[in-house]
């Protein structure tokens, strides 16, 4: 017992508390709301200055509003694959269930943005370009995303075991990571259709600060809504893969 | 910025494309929430009857 307790006052240490499953699912019950009601308010504000605050554009006229949308989305599904693949990391360095169920329950909503970024992309293309689809290099790298993220899922959902799933997953999504940089760097690398980067790193945003504003308020939008869904996916996969212990039979919804 | 709501809603002539973009993202943001909220509480009432079958074994054999 003595050991027990000098683990447990060591602060740095109690951090791996919550890599428990049955620590970790309650207290995530508990954030849910929080991140909503964040990404509601977030949300609400971005739509707003898009819509209302933001000045017309001199060239794309209305139509550039998709930018709106479309940025925050493909930064999103480049930010959730790499937290994503963290995760993944971490489950296969430290073995710890947990790190592996966060993963699992990012790829959909990594997928989904990705989906989106290429979605709002064609109809922001077709207008102003003249076509749905290009062959260009940041099209494609992140068309290559958005299969990573559905063979990520495919993989895990093909294998029974679901240590064993974590762990091919795992490997798929560090492999992966090397696309990443790729789509970020493809407008530099290839001088193909897509523009250059809106905002950047290094330089001063080539935009109104009031674009930028709207830009940064719906990519905390869909920030706040990934860390919610996210949530409430891993309490789900907590409890299918955790039904067989007592913590699980323990908890007030599951008792009649 | 709008001097009517048929104004905002034309887009300057971009209505389809703002709208799809915007539309969908609305529809998939919403859909998958429902979507995970669906998935739990399958789990749950799952677990729900686990127990109470073993609840009515374990009454079965006092």
């Amino acid at each position: 017992m003595n050991h027990l307790n000098t683990l447990s006052t060591n602060r740095a240490l109690n951090w791996f508390r919550f890599s428990s499953p049955s620590t970790f699912y309650p207290v995530a019950g508990k954030m849910i709301p929080w991140f909503w009601a964040l990404s509601i308010i977030f949300g609400v504000a971005g739509l707003w200055v898009s819509f209302f605050v933001a000045p017309v554009d001199a060239v794309q006229g209305q139509g550039y509003r998709i930018i709106f949308i479309h940025v925050p989305t493909s930064w999103m599904s480049m930010f959730i694959y790499l937290v994503m693949a963290a995760w993944a990391g971490l489950g296969l360095i430290f073995n710890t269930r947990l790190s592996a169920m966060m993963a699992q329950a990012l790829a959909p909503i990594g997928a989904w943005m990705a989906f989106l970024s290429l979605w709002t992309g064609a109809f922001w293309g077709k207008p102003m370009w003249g076509a749905w689809w290009v062959w260009d290099a940041r099209l494609t790298s992140e068309l290559i995303l958005l299969f990573l993220y559905l063979g990520f899922i495919a993989l895990q959902a093909s294998i029974d075991n679901a240590r064993r799933a974590d762990k091919a997953g795992a490997i798929l999504a560090l492999v992966g990571v090397v696309n990443v940089p790729i789509i970020y760097f493809s407008v530099k690398w290839w001088n193909t259709l897509h523009q250059g980067a809106s905002v950047s790193l290094t330089k001063a945003p080539a935009m109104a600060q009031t674009m930028l504003w709207g830009m940064l308020l719906m990519a905390l939008c869909l920030w706040m809504y990934s860390i919610a869904v996210g949530l409430m996916r891993v309490r789900a996969i907590i409890l299918e893969r955790e039904a067989h212990t007592d913590w699980v039979r323990q908890l007030n919804e599951v008792k009649n | 910025m709008w001097n009517s709501p048929a104004e905002f809603f034309a887009m300057g002539g971009y209505a389809l494309y703002v709208w799809s973009s915007f539309g969908v993202c609305v529809l998939v943001l919403v859909l998958e929430p429902l979507a995970v909220r669906a998935r739990f509480k399958a789990i749950v009432r799952r677990l729900k009857r686990e127990v109470l079958a073993e609840h009515f074994d374990n009454e079965g054999s006092k």
